[in-house]
Parts: structure tokens; C-alpha cells; sequence
């Protein structure tokens, strides 16, 4: 029973504002919200992984089926058949030809979950089947069958910088691997939903879990072949995204927002956890060929990299992923020479999009391993290596961009190894279980980048009521990543009012206009700013308010502590606000950020690639059982540079939860696909970490402010899953003596490695 | 199917009501009693988020027929309280920043309570074995077991 109840949690600033609403229960996700005399939806999918379809055999029939009110399928599509994404290749419904496992073909809508779900089930398309083909490396052959894309290609991006052939031929020592990685799935707790409603003057809205109202908003418009006006999106509280809610929830809505206007009623349309596994996109399998050139001293003089990632069958945001990855592949150091090239392919499987990271997690994992092999060769310790090679304030990135002075990467390094005790640990590890250390340092642009600078943008609305209160309407979700809390104190923090005076509204595509995604942690850094901004201008009111009160100019008035002082006295922030409504001054107030300075010359693949980058170190220590291979973490420490901390235990969390899903990534987390379908689409075959599995992660914030970001913040949200996976492995390394190259690295990996050794040469292991 | 009839408490009333044989103790909750707090999230066993305290076991309503429930004592996180006050669960929860995307944290509570109920200081250990059934895919864990360190010693 209850003891001590405390009547309300009290104010305190570390308190998230959409925590108290998520503890009991009355936080709203998509299916819990009521509403009246709704249908639900489901979809029609393709059983084979290629073919033609050539009909639909019992469509009669399914529409004759106990409470089914529509069957719709790809001709009877109002607008385009296209979801857009980067580029315009996926249809909305299947109509010729099905390229993957599970593609959407045909959809019903029925009076019950149930009804609809039969009705799907008893579906029978007629379907032509074709070869598949399911590997990106087989997908570049020239006799490929044909999936998507520029002869298989969905993206291609280079970078050529000084003189690659020069560059070797100055280097004393040259190591070359290949890392491999496979998929990783969002497993975002609550799966994709959406419920779509005809709304007045012929209009639809649609609501639900997502990351980018705006997205499904141009979605959307173009498959009903709708105004933009006659168009509504607003953002449910959301389950998790992680990057698994930025572009599919388009396709959901679209099917969702196509069932209502065709029955005029509202259609609900929630996957459940199978459905999810099979269709929604994962991160990027990837091979990384990679080549670092080194002096005797340590100094890395080249890098050659080849960085190919399967994209599946349609491209989405390949490009990006691809992009990203290309732009961080040779690692946080200086190098003078560089040839890059990255492939996004298409195949017969799902298509891939975005996962925290994006792309970066799997060349991280390559290049980190790699300065350790290399370190090796050069028989030098890898901290050593790094150190002479790290990106500093004034050095230049892979393409020729010139760090700023917030870089913290010097900085992340050493605390990292002071707090883990690297130089001590090698120790007494006699039995079969063996320890090992291992560090990983990273360097991550942060936001969109020049590839995705047409979204570098936001917009805001701030507004003053009556009693000071405020609401503030954004258009960057919260998804589990703090962003309420956040907006709510940089607005509260401008305005100088209290924490609990500030109402942060549901995104509403209606409200604010397009402010790009809520990916790549730009949430606090563009979505800030233009909170920030906003709260600027109804601030110039307040002050103009207090100014005429107290007979001084506005700008000798400063705020302190929820007060607006000059030296003619002090007035509370609520007094302040009654005076500017007495006054009839404005009190709301659009506000807007663009991010400036960014570009890219597909030619070279250089430029100012990202406004400004964050950078980190981890290092973990982990437990090998030699005999049954399994690996256990048992600390990980991680530093980070965010610029400067807006809510530090939002930050803390992103560094556990990141970490948790690096951890899952190296050790755990295997999808497996044969001849292009998952078997595996659950939650108990394919694991992802429990308590069980997990360390609590030792987390460091480094604050070196960034003068553009909103109070010197730059972005936390993707930066922790992408070290720990190479930490991890060349903490197994530094365990075993063997570099393993593939995640995830599982048991029966290491085990037959480990055999292998055993066999060679039958020596103890170190 | 025929309907059957079930009784049992839930949250502190008698609940007496028709419904298929087949029906999990998640759908009755959620769809026929319109108690939204325990989440679906894969309605195999495997996530944890829609764990409710049956008899005073914390279990996966998913995985409760309709049938089972007769005379049973049900609590879900509406039932943590009778008023708008918080459980210190619940409290302790928001004060360790152990919510984020809050899918799981409905279950993640309820769990915690049933250990706290049998253990009411349990080590970090204890605590991690109490949860290992409800899957976090946000927090990576080391805040929710704070808040549950923290929530025993509200209660003490
Ligand atoms: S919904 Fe019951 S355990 Fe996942
Ligand atoms: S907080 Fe999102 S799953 Fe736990």
C-alpha cells in the first residue's frame, strides 16, 4: 500500500514535464485515444520477395466478408502512387511489381481489428515470381537482376582529397581490413500506428507516432492528391523512434489516410509487432573496406575507404545514411589524404532508412578497430596513436573543414581513460574467462548536414496568456528524447518565468511550419533556436512593458531570478505580463532558425559538411568465457562533448539508453534473413538487451559551449550508440588476441575463433 | 463463440462482465474496461508493457485468458492510487529521470511494486532480476533501477 504519498512530485528543475503524465498512465499514445464509431485498417502483402502481380484473385470475396466496409488497392489511389522520400521510387500500394517481403499491395478497412485482419489474411494475389536478389555485394555484379535505383545504385557519394597514391608512398606502415554489420531493428517499444479522420470542409487528419509531422504532411498531400491546407498532422505521444518513426510513418498514414476518405470515416491502422518486423525499415547491413597509412612516429598520411551499405529495395533515406557515413568514415583524425567512395545498393529485402547514427555506427566500428590493428602493427599504445592524430580545435576534418573551438575531443579522451583506469587493468584473469579493455573515440556531425540542408530549418510559436503562463507550439517531437523538457526551459529560461509556466503543445503541422525532421539530434539546436527566438520577441514586449513602468529604456532592463530589474527598481515576471497586456503589446510571437554555412561539392566531396560536430570517447571493460564465448560488459564508461548540458538527466539518459543499443548492436542483436525474409520477427528471436545483459553505463558530460546553439548546446540524441560497438570489440580483442570484424559478435563467433586458434597452435591464450 | 461471464476486482472494484472465452486479460482491460494504462506491445509474452498485479505476481496480461481471472485480484497503474496523488514508485520514477518515451513504464512499474511489496530493500541485483521480464528499449535501465533504489526508501 501506498506510504507517505507526497500530494504532487514538488517542482524541481531536474523534473521532466512529460514524466508525470507518463507514470500514471494517462499519457495519450496512439491507440489509446478514443474515438467514436471507428474502422480499422489492415494490409495486404506481398508473399514473395520480387515478382509481377498479376492480379487479385478473391477481391469479391474479401469484400463481402463480415464487416469489411472498403478494399483498396493501388489504381484507386487519389493523388500519385508515391510516398516521397529522398527520391520518388516507393509506391504507396504495390501496382506492377513487388520488390520485398511484406510490400504493401492492397488494404481493407473493417468494423473490427479482427474482421480486418481476416479479411487481409484470406487475401489472394496472383503473382508472377521473380529471382530475388538479397546481398548488396552481389547486387554490384553487372548481371544483377535488376531491383532499384542507378543499375542497383540508390546513392553514390565520394570524397577525394590531397593525393591518395602520394600518401601511401609516404606511409611506413599500411594495414587494410573489411568490417562487416548486419541489421539492426528500431524495437522502439510501442510499434507504428496511425488513425486517420475526414475532418470538416473535406479535409484530413491524421495523428499518431512519428517523428516528422511534416513528412507524413507532404506524404499526405501527395498520395490523397490533396491541398496542403486540407491537410492536418499532429504528433500522439510517441513510443520510442530512434529514427524507426522519420520516414515510414508516411507510408502508415498514407494507408490510414487513404481507408478514410474512401469510407469517410475514422480508420485506424496499428501494426502489431510481426507486421513491424517484416516492413518497417532497420539499419543499413554494411561492408567496410578501409585503409589507413601511417610514419613509424604514428602520423596517419592516408586513407582509403569503400563503404557499401544494403539499402533494400527502395531508397528512402539511403542517401543520407550513406552520406553521413562517407563524411565520418576515416575517423576523428587529421589526415591529409583521403579517397572515399560509399554505395547504398538495392536489393530484394526491406528497405533501410534511418537508425541513430545513421550510417555512422557501422564506419565507426570499422575505422576504430582499424587505428587498433594499426596501433599493433606500429607496436604503439592505440591511446598513443589516437592522441597523435585526434581532430583539434583549428585541424581539418575528411572534407576539408576546419574544426571550431567547441571540440572537446582531447578533453572526452583523457577523462574517459582516468575514470576507467586504463593503464592499470591488465590482470589476473587464469581461468577460462578473460578481461580485456577497450576505447573508441568518435567525432559526429550534428544535425542534417549539407546533404540535408533543405530541412536545416524550424519554426516556433510562443505565447503569453493572461496569467503568464505559456504556450509554446513546436514542430520537433518529443519521442522519449527530453525534447518537451528542453523547449520548455529554454523558453522558461528567455522569458524568465518558472519552469511549471510553460505548456508545451502537441506538434500540429497546422500550428508551425515545416521544421524538418526530429532526427540527428537537431532537435535541441534548431528546434531550440527558433523556441529561443520566438521567446525573444515576445520578450522585447515584456521589456518594452517594464521599461515605461519604471521610466527606463528597455534595454537597461535584465532579468534575474523570474524578475525584470534596472536600477529604477524590479517588477515579477507576472506583474511584467499584466502590464504588456494593460499596454496591448504583443505577447505571441513566431519564432524561426535556419542553420547556415553548410556545403558539399559532390565533385570532391568537400566542404563545410555540418554546422558543428560533438565528440566522444568510450571505453568499456568486458568479460570473455572462453569456453562458451559469451561476452560481458562490465563497465562502460562514456564521455561526451554536447556543447553546453540544457537538462543533464535527459542527457544522462541518452547516454545509458544509446549505449544499451551499442551494446545490443556489438553482442546481441541478430537479424536474420533467408533468401530475403526475416525468420526471426519477434522480440524473443531477435534479443535485444534486458537488464540482465547490461551495465550500468558510467557517463561524463564535457561542456565546451557552442556559440550558435541555444545556451551553447549542440545535441545529444545519436552520439552514444555510435562508439561503443569498436570499443567493445577491441576490448575482446585486448581479451583474447583476436580481432573479430563482424557485429553483431556473437557467442558462436568467438567460440569457433577462438577453436581455430586452439587448432593453429595449441598456445595459452595471453 | 459463446460468451462467458467473469468476475473479478480490479483496482479495488468488482468488475462482473461478458466476453469470448478467448480474450486476454489485455483486450478486457484496455477495450471492454477502457483502462489504457498497460500498453500492447507485442502480445506474445516477450515485452513486459502490459504487465498488471494479478494476486500479487506481477504477469503479462497478454498471456491471460479471460476465463483465468475469475476471483482474481487485478491491479494496473490507475489502481497504484485512489486519488491524483502519486505512488512513490511512481514519484521516484519521475525524480530519477527513469521515463522517457514512457511505453514501458506503466509495466515497469507494477513490476517494481511486486518486488518492493516482497522485498522492500532489495540490492541492485535483486532489482535488475525483478524488471528482467519488461524490455526498455529507451533507458538502457540504470535510471529505472535508481528509481526503484529510490522508491524502497520512500517507503521505508
Ligand atoms: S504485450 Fe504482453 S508482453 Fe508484450
Ligand atoms: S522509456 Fe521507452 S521503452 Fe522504456
Amino acid at each position: 500500500m501506498p506510504v507517505a504519498t507526497p500530494k504532487k512530485v514538488k517542482k524541481d528543475s531536474n523534473i521532466r514535464v512529460d514524466a508525470q503524465r507518463k507514470v500514471s498512465g494517462k499519457a495519450k499514445f496512439i491507440e489509446d485515444v478514443e474515438y467514436k464509431n471507428i474502422l480499422h485498417g489492415a494490409t495486404i502483402r506481398s508473399p514473395v520477395t520480387h515478382g509481377r502481380i498479376r492480379g487479385f484473385k478473391n477481391r469479391d470475396e474479401i469484400k463481402n466478408m463480415p464487416g469489411v466496409k472498403a478494399v483498396i488497392t493501388a489504381d484507386e489511389i487519389p493523388g500519385d502512387n508515391i510516398v516521397p522520400f529522398v527520391k520518388e521510387d516507393y509506391p504507396c500500394l504495390a501496382e506492377k511489381e513487388v520488390k520485398f517481403y511484406g510490400q504493401a499491395v492492397a488494404l481493407v478497412a473493417a468494423e473490427t481489428p479482427e474482421e480486418a485482419k481476416a479479411a487481409a489474411e484470406t487475401a489472394e494475389l496472383i503473382i508472377d515470381e521473380y529471382p530475388g536478389i538479397y546481398d548488396s555485394i552481389e547486387s554490384m555484379t553487372p548481371d544483377a537482376v535488376y531491383v532499384g535505383g542507378d543499375d542497383n545504385v540508390h546513392s553514390y557519394f565520394k570524397i577525394r582529397k590531397g593525393n591518395i597514391d602520394e600518401g601511401f608512398k609516404g606511409a611506413d606502415v599500411i594495414v587494410e581490413r573489411v568490417y562487416n554489420s548486419g541489421h539492426q531493428v528500431h524495437c522502439y517499444l510501442e510499434n507504428q500506428g496511425m488513425i486517420a479522420e475526414p475532418i470538416q470542409n473535406g479535409a484530413i487528419s491524421v495523428k499518431g507516432s512519428m517523428q516528422c509531422p511534416f513528412y507524413v504532411h507532404n506524404a499526405l498531400v501527395k498520395v490523397l492528391g490533396f491541398k496542403y491546407s486540407k491537410v492536418r498532422v499532429v504528433q500522439a505521444d510517441t513510443g520510442g523512434g530512434f529514427g524507426g518513426k522519420e520516414d515510414m510513418p508516411s507510408i502508415v498514414a498514407a494507408h490510414a489516410a487513404l481507408l478514410a476518405n474512401k469510407t469517410g470515416m475514422p480508420v485506424s491502422l496499428i501494426y502489431d509487432r510481426e507486421e513491424d518486423f517484416h516492413t518497417m525499415s532497420k539499419r543499413h547491413p554494411s561492408r567496410t573496406r578501409i585503409k589507413y597509412g601511417a610514419t613509424t612516429e604514428g602520423k596517419l598520411v592516408a586513407c582509403e575507404a569503400e563503404y557499401i551499405v544494403n539499402g533494400g529495395a527502395f531508397c528512402t533515406l539511403s542517401p543520407i545514411v550513406a552520406w553521413r557515413g562517407i563524411i565520418h568514415i576515416t575517423g576523428p583524425y587529421e589526415i591529409e589524404n583521403i579517397k572515399a567512395d560509399s554505395y547504398a545498393m538495392a536489393t530484394n529485402t526491406v528497405p533501410c532508412g534511418a537508425f541513430r547514427g545513421f550510417g555512422q555506427p557501422q564506419v565507426n566500428f570499422a575505422n576504430e578497430i582499424l587505428i587498433d590493428e594499426l596501433a599493433e602493427k606500429l607496436n604503439m599504445d592505440p591511446v598513443e596513436l589516437r592522441k597523435k592524430n585526434l581532430l583539434k580545435p583549428g585541424s581539418k576534418t575528411a572534407t576539408n573543414q576546419v574544426v571550431g573551438s567547441s571540440c572537446g575531443m582531447a578533453e572526452t579522451l583523457d577523462k574517459t581513460l582516468d575514470k576507467i583506469k586504463f593503464k592499470e587493468h591488465k590482470g589476473n584473469d587464469k581461468g577460462p574467462v578473460k578481461k580485456g579493455m577497450g576505447i573508441s573515440t568518435v567525432f559526429y556531425g550534428v544535425g542534417l548536414g549539407a546533404e540535408g540542408k533543405y530541412f536545416a530549418k524550424a519554426g516556433a510559436q510562443v505565447h503569453i496568456k493572461e496569467d503568464g503562463t505559456v504556450f509554446v507550439a513546436i514542430g520537433n517531437v518529443e519521442m522519449g528524447q527530453g525534447a518537451e523538457t528542453v523547449f520548455n526551459r529554454i523558453c522558461a529560461d528567455t522569458l524568465g518565468c518558472s519552469y511549471d509556466m510553460v505548456e508545451i503543445l502537441e506538434p500540429d503541422t497546422t500550428r508551425v511550419p515545416d521544421s524538418g525532421p526530429t532526427v540527428a539530434s537537431r532537435a535541441t539546436l534548431v528546434g531550440g533556436n527558433a523556441v529561443k527566438d520566438a521567446a525573444l520577441k515576445v520578450r522585447d514586449s515584456l521589456f518594452k512593458a517594464a521599461a515605461q513602468k519604471m521610466g527606463v529604456k528597455p534595454f537597461d532592463i535584465k532579468i534575474k531570478d523570474g524578475k525584470y530589474i534596472s536600477d529604477e527598481g524590479e517588477i515579477d515576471y507576472v506583474d511584467v505580463v499584466d502590464l504588456a497586456y494593460l499596454s496591448r503589446e504583443r505577447v505571441a510571437a513566431q519564432g524561426w532558425y535556419k542553420v547556415e554555412n553548410v556545403s558539399f561539392d559532390e565533385k570532391t566531396g568537400l566542404g563545410d559538411a555540418y554546422p558543428v560536430y560533438s565528440y566522444s570517447t568510450n571505453a568499456c571493460e568486458v568479460e570473455v568465457d572462453t569456453e562458451t564465448g559469451v561476452v560481458k560488459v562490465n563497465r562502460l564508461v562514456a564521455a561526451h562533448d554536447v556543447g553546453k548540458t540544457i537538462h543533464p538527466p535527459s542527457a544522462e539518459g541518452q547516454i545509458q539508453g544509446g549505449a544499451a543499443q551499442a551494446i545490443g548492436y556489438a553482442l546481441y542483436e541478430n537479424l536474420v534473413l533467408e533468401e530475403g525474409k526475416i525468420v526471426n520477427p519477434s522480440l524473443s528471436g531477435y534479443t535485444i538487451p534486458t537488464t540482465m545483459d547490461l551495465c550500468d553505463v558510467e557517463p561524463i558530460l564535457v561542456e565546451s559551449a557552442y556559440d550558435e546553439g541555444p545556451f551553447g548546446a549542440k545535441g545529444l540524441g545519436e552520439p552514444p550508440m555510435v562508439g561503443p560497438a569498436a570499443a567493445i570489440l577491441n576490448a575482446i580483442h585486448d581479451a583474447t588476441g583476436i580481432w573479430f570484424r563482424k557485429i553483431p559478435c556473437l557467442p558462436e563467433d568467438i567460440v569457433k575463433e577462438l577453436n581455430k586458434d586452439i587448432n593453429k597452435e595449441p598456445k595459452e591464450l595471453k | 463463440m459463446k460468451n462467458i461471464n467473469v468476475n473479478f476486482n480490479l483496482n479495488g472494484e468488482d468488475i462482473s462482465i461478458d466476453c469470448e472465452p478467448a480474450k486476454t486479460l489485455l483486450d478486457l482491460i484496455r477495450d471492454d474496461l477502457g483502462l489504457k494504462g498497460i500498453k500492447r506491445g507485442c502480445e506474445i509474452g516477450e515485452c513486459g508493457a502490459c504487465t498488471v498485479i494479478m494476486n500479487g505476481e506481477a504477469v503479462a496480461s497478454c498471456m491471460v485468458l479471460a476465463p483465468q481471472t475469475e476471483g482474481a485480484n487485478i491491479i494496473t497503474v490507475e489502481g497504484l492510487t485512489s486519488d491524483d496523488s502519486l505512488h512513490p514508485i511512481q514519484t521516484a520514477f519521475i525524480k530519477k529521470g527513469a521515463v522517457q518515451c514512457g511505453f514501458c513504464t506503466p509495466g515497469m512499474i507494477l513490476s517494481a511494486k511486486v518486488l518492493l511489496d516482497n522485498n522492500p530493500a532489495p540490492t541492485r541485483k535483486e532489482i535488475r532480476i525483478a524488471i528482467a521480464g519488461n524490455v526498455c528499449r529507451c533507458t538502457g535501465y540504470k535510471q529505472i533501477v535508481d528509481a526503484i533504489e529510490y522508491a524502497a526508501e520512500l517507503m521505508k
